[in-house]
């Protein structure tokens, strides 16, 4: 039988603000155990919640930029279940009425086309601490350093089709709000988290199949693999003519397999009901209005005008625009340079080589977008060939400096002087006299390729500094001539 | 002969008759007399007491004191104080000594007033007779057999048997004015969001209000000048500015409408009750106030949604016990699910216990329509009563519970018989309006109180109409013999 | 109690009862399983007068003065205070809170 995959995400998204969603503590990460956990945090008999400004000027933000609608009402509430590292038995989280409502994002699949996910809703709530397995006598230890950081939750619909349409909707969603700045969305620090559900159904069915989660995926790679590897049992199972039980399972990487959490004794039953402790939300218009003044161009503006203001195609711009740092970094190199085909070449190519090489991140990245501009516009202005460029630009990379100053120290400006290159093409031709011999007696059509060789011993002689076109046309002149 | 009330004590200390130091000596010898047979107190801090009274004898001489300096009160033992047990009566927290303090006792302390310690209450407020403490009963000064009402029975009965000049209390569902009313003593349950909540432990967050309890309302209106104001850290705190509650004391009641609902002057209400309440309002007419009936339909629901909603919450804040990062934690558990559930069923009294599993009922899966949010909707409808009556009348008078103080063990086998304790005091708790409880009458040798409820932050209106209800009766002079 | 209306009258199952007890993490004394079962019966029998009014047309309140949340500015005013906390708690080591074995 052939069947139908059928994803749904739900992405939790660490909020970047400096202190808690609701207390003072603050929420950087790699702080000792519980050195970040108030009385709040800790549940402390008659503490009290108190929501932070920011978090939910950062959740407006998000429901802004997927073209949703922001609710002008939003309501915490309770999620009751007994956890150590949940200090209160109950998460504040938003069940009935979500701050930000539907909305939708687009994905760019490899085949060159464009779908729309549907993101269900996506509200606020605090985060867990940790529970931490090395051995205490025995015991188990809780750190509460991240109770309390605020998160939002995105929940798409059950739009996608394939693991890599599940991993192309979270680089969307990472890219959304890491342009935002409403996340730094680290996922090897837990950041960003997405619980992925999994369904199959017979081709052509309406009907939903029964789906399992799998929980706490923290990585683009173990997305792919761990729905892949979901996908593969479920079919197995069903092929077999057997029935899938919706539970929660977890990923094991080592293993590259899902297994079921311990069955619990009852099905969770959370007993959501409104935080007396807290008041509904309410936001106007005009602070809607406000934060919209604040958003930055999004990805898919971004890609838009990458193609029509510089021609780049639909797919080197989305690569461009992926991250912001990115996408300015390439805007930076293109203004300078004048040159925004050869600035995305060199930005998708020789610096993501370098950076790949070395682990960095293009925020980290020890070439400015001055140094680079200044370069390429050198090979524009025929100072420097393509290829002299290269070296250039490992020097930069290595020990820093302009293209300038590289291309003086270390003699590498193109020779453009006709009379030296022509002394340079006399002395080769001279010193290949059987060659020249050959060259002249063959038929015109053969010559175009001949005359490589004595192009490659003119660059040669020139240690690469001489212009190649020049060259090109005075050996054309003297060996036809 | 030391005087009883705070403003006399405050005129004392100001005039030198006494100093703190002396009459915080003499509460301490009165506690030392009379605790041991009344049970009010959980925790007396006698060092600390003698060495703020020290002190505030100091600021006394520099001219530097404030409000309430010397006063000796005392705090309901859910009001967190750095360094003191804090313990609401529970064994969950036999042993809790809170590492911050709460607003409230913050604010006492910064108006100089002395705590002679914590007073004895219902397990986490969940009571009314004052029955359901891990600490044993407290006794009703007037009667040693009788309860003292709950949940702030502890502060009644110590205000009431003069071992402290005033004290703290807390009202979800009436346990500052029911207590108030079983120990002849003057009760007041602010507006809702007028004192905040913060570093008192929770019961029903949206319900609970703390309060004070005093023997007349001019020492009510003293504390709460204290006590109320907006709290940055309590989110449900009132923003409503704060008035000088001592300011309208001795307005003219001319011309003031009072309501006498119906709903509360019939099958509920003893006989004798009745006949105190009806010379009451004869004292009002005779104040100038003009009286007329109203009606208050949903009354009889009030009982039913609050004792849904009380539970419901109530089972979510106490899910923080969970004997992981304080309070008690069961000997040698043998994995998580046993650590929770012994730790929470040997912390737990049997009341709370109760209480709990009825609100994890109604909030779960299959009930919440048919009982947490049919209890929300009754709530509306019972706060709807209020604000129509409220369009036309300035306050509300009426019992504050059927009859007066039960016997010890007379009704603690039936839960729900107690719950109807409570069928004049929930429905305020539920509106979120202001309401005070003032003596008016004796029966048998207990005191019968009565009740005055006042639209949303009109306190002043409620005090003026107890402050001159008692400069024409002695009712709140009457002192239990011990 | 209860059955006032001539409408059915509440009664918690045993296996309810432990469902409850189950999500409220307290243990209940098998001796103890008929009186509990017995009050809490009682009580719900009693709030179920509640049936009785007919709300549909009825907006839920859960806050008596139906004021909006009050936003607090982004910054961190809390201090580290892991000792003064941790000297009240049942069990710790290394700055941690211990607990039995959390088993996923």
């Amino acid at each position: 039988m052939e069947w139908e995959v059928v994803i749904g995400l739900e992405i939790h998204v660490q909020l970047a603000t400096k202190s808690k969603i609701f207390s003072g503590s603050s929420i950087a990460f790699g702080a000792e155990p519980n050195t970040q956990a108030s009385a709040v945090d800790l549940a402390m008999p008659g503490m009290l919640p108190v929501m932070n400004e920011e978090a939910l000027r950062m959740a407006v933000k998000f429901g802004l930029a997927i073209d949703a609608e922001v609710s002008e009402r939003s309501v915490f509430d309770r999620k009751n279940y007994f956890y150590p590292d949940l200090p209160k038995g109950y998460q504040i989280s938003q069940l009935e009425y979500p701050i930000v409502k539907t909305g939708q994002v687009d994905i760019h699949l490899e085949d060159g086309t464009k779908k729309t996910i549907g993101v269900t809703r996506a509200h606020l709530e605090e985060d867990a601490g940790k529970s931490l397995h090395e051995d205490f006598h025995g015991m188990s230890g809780i750190d509460l350093n991240r109770a309390g950081t605020p998160l939002l939750e995105i929940v798409s619909e059950p739009d996608l089709r394939s693991a890599k349409e599940a991993v192309a909707y979270l680089k969307k969603i990472h890219s959304i709000v890491t342009y935002l700045g409403i996340s730094d969305g680290d996922m090897s620090q837990g950041s960003m988290r997405c619980d992925c559900n999994v369904s199959l159904r017979p081709k052509g069915q309406e009907e939903f199949g029964t789906r399992t989660e799998i929980k706490n995926v923290n990585s683009f790679r173990f997305v792919e693999k761990a729905i892949n590897t979901e996908i593969e049992r479920q079919m197995y199972i069903l092929e077999d003519g057997g029935s899938i039980e919706q539970e929660t399972r977890l990923y094991d990487a080592d293993k590259d397999e899902t297994r079921s959490m311990r069955s619990k004794e009852f099905a969770n039953d959370y007993r959501y009901f409104p935080d007396p402790d807290l008041l509904p939300i309410e936001i106007d218009q005009a602070y809607i209005e406000e934060v919209r003044q604040t958003l930055p161009e999004l990805p898919e503006a971004k890609i838009s005008r990458f193609c029509s203001d510089y021609g780049l195609s639909d797919t080197d711009a989305g690569i461009l625009a992926a991250s912001r740092e990115q996408a300015d970094y390439f805007e930076a190199v293109a203004t300078k340079s004048g040159d925004a085909k050869m600035a995305a070449n060199w930005v998708m190519g020789e610096l993501a080589k370098y950076l790949n090489q070395n682990g960095l991140e293009i925020s980290q990245c020890p070439v400015s977008t001055d140094a680079l501009g200044g370069l390429i516009a050198r090979i524009k202005d025929n100072t420097i060939s393509g290829k002299i460029a290269k070296d250039v630009f490992d020097v930069m990379w290595t020990e820093g400096g302009e293209a300038d100053a590289i291309i003086e120290a270390k003699g590498l400006k193109q020779v453009t002087d006709t009379g030296a290159i022509e002394a340079i093409v006399d002395e080769v031709l001279a010193n290949n006299a059987a060659q020249v011999e050959q060259y002249r007696s063959a038929e015109e059509a053969k010559r175009g390729k001949m005359i490589g060789f004595f192009v490659g011993q003119t660059m040669k002689a020139s240690k690469g500094k001489a212009n190649p076109q020049q060259v090109n046309q005075i050996l054309k002149q003297k060996l036809d001539g | 002969m030391l005087p009883e009330s705070v403003s006399e004590l405050l005129k004392g200390l100001e005039s030198k008759s006494f100093s703190s130091e002396e009459i915080t000596r003499a509460y301490l010898d009165k506690i030392k007399q009379q605790n041991d047979s009344l049970n009010c107190f959980i925790t007396v801090t006698e060092e600390q007491a003698l060495e703020a009274a020290k002190a505030s004898d100091q600021r006394r001489a520099n001219g530097t004191s404030g409000p309430l300096d010397g006063i000796p009160v005392a705090h309901k033992d859910l009001f967190c104080t750095t360094g003191t047990t804090t313990t609401c009566a529970s064994r969950m927290l036999e042993n809790f000594i809170p590492p911050y303090e709460s607003t409230v006792t913050r604010k006492f302390a910064e108006a100089g007033a002395i705590s002679l310690g914590k007073t004895n209450m219902d397990e986490f407020a969940m009571g009314s007779s004052n029955e359901n403490s891990y600490y044993g009963p407290v006794k009703n000064p007037w009667n040693l057999e009788y309860v003292p009402g709950g949940s702030s029975g502890g502060s009644a009965s110590a205000v009431a048997a003069g071992l402290c000049a005033a004290a703290t209390g807390t009202d979800t569902g009436g346990s500052i004015r029911q207590p108030a009313a079983f120990c002849g003593i003057t009760g007041l349950k602010p507006t809702y969001g007028r004192v905040s909540r913060l570093g008192m432990i929770a019961f029903a967050s949206s319900l609970d209000q703390g309060g004070p309890m005093a023997r007349t309302a001019e020492d009510t209106a003293i504390l709460l000048n204290v006590m109320a104001g907006h709290d940055p850290k309590d989110s449900t705190s009132s923003t409503h500015p704060v008035e000088d509650y001592t300011a309208s004391l001795n307005q003219d009641l001319s011309g003031t409408r009072i309501g006498l609902p119906k709903e509360y002057f019939s099958g509920n209400l003893n006989a004798d009750t009745g006949k105190s309440l009806e010379a009451a309002i004869k004292v009002y007419e005779s104040l100038g106030a003009t009286v007329e009936e109203i009606s208050l339909p949903h009354t009889e629901l009030s009982v039913p949604a609050y004792y849904v909603i009380a539970p419901a919450e109530a089972s979510a804040n106490l899910s923080r016990f969970d004997g992981v990062r304080y309070g008690h934690r069961c000997d040698s558990p043998k994995d998580l699910e046993d650590l929770y559930r012994r730790s929470r069923a040997e912390g737990f009294g049997a009341e709370v216990q109760r209480r709990i599993l009825v609100g994890t009922y109604a909030l779960s899966a299959g009930y919440f329509d048919a009982y947490y949010r049919q209890a929300q909707k009754i709530r509306r409808l019972i706060k709807e009563d209020f604000v129509r009556a409220f369009d036309h009348i300035d306050a509300i008078l009426c019992p504050t519970t059927p009859g007066a103080a039960f016997k010890i063990g007379s009704k603690s086998d039936d839960p729900v018989q107690m719950y109807l304790e409570d069928i004049f005091t929930v429905p305020t708790s539920l509106a979120g309006l202001p309401a005070i409880a003032l003596p008016c009458g004796e029966l048998d040798g207990l005191p019968v109180g009565m009740q005055l409820i006042g639209n949303y932050f009109n306190e002043s209106k409620l005090l003026n109409l107890a402050h001159r209800f008692q400069s024409e009766t002695d009712w709140h002079q009457r002192r239990p013999q011990i | 109690m209860g059955d006032t209306n001539g409408e059915s009258i509440v009664t918690i199952q045993s296996d309810e009862l432990v469902k409850i007890a189950y999500l409220a993490k307290l243990e209940i004394d098998t001796d103890n399983t008929d009186r509990l079962t017995n009050d809490l019966d009682q009580i719900l029998n009693f709030v179920d007068q509640m049936k009785s009014v007919d709300t549909t047309q009825v907006e839920p309140l859960s806050n008596p003065l139906e004021m909006t949340q009050r936003l607090r500015k982004d910054e961190v005013t809390e201090t580290n205070q892991r000792e003064a906390f941790q000297k009240i708690a049942p069990a710790t080591a290394a700055g941690l809170y211990l607990v039995p074995k959390v088993i996923e």
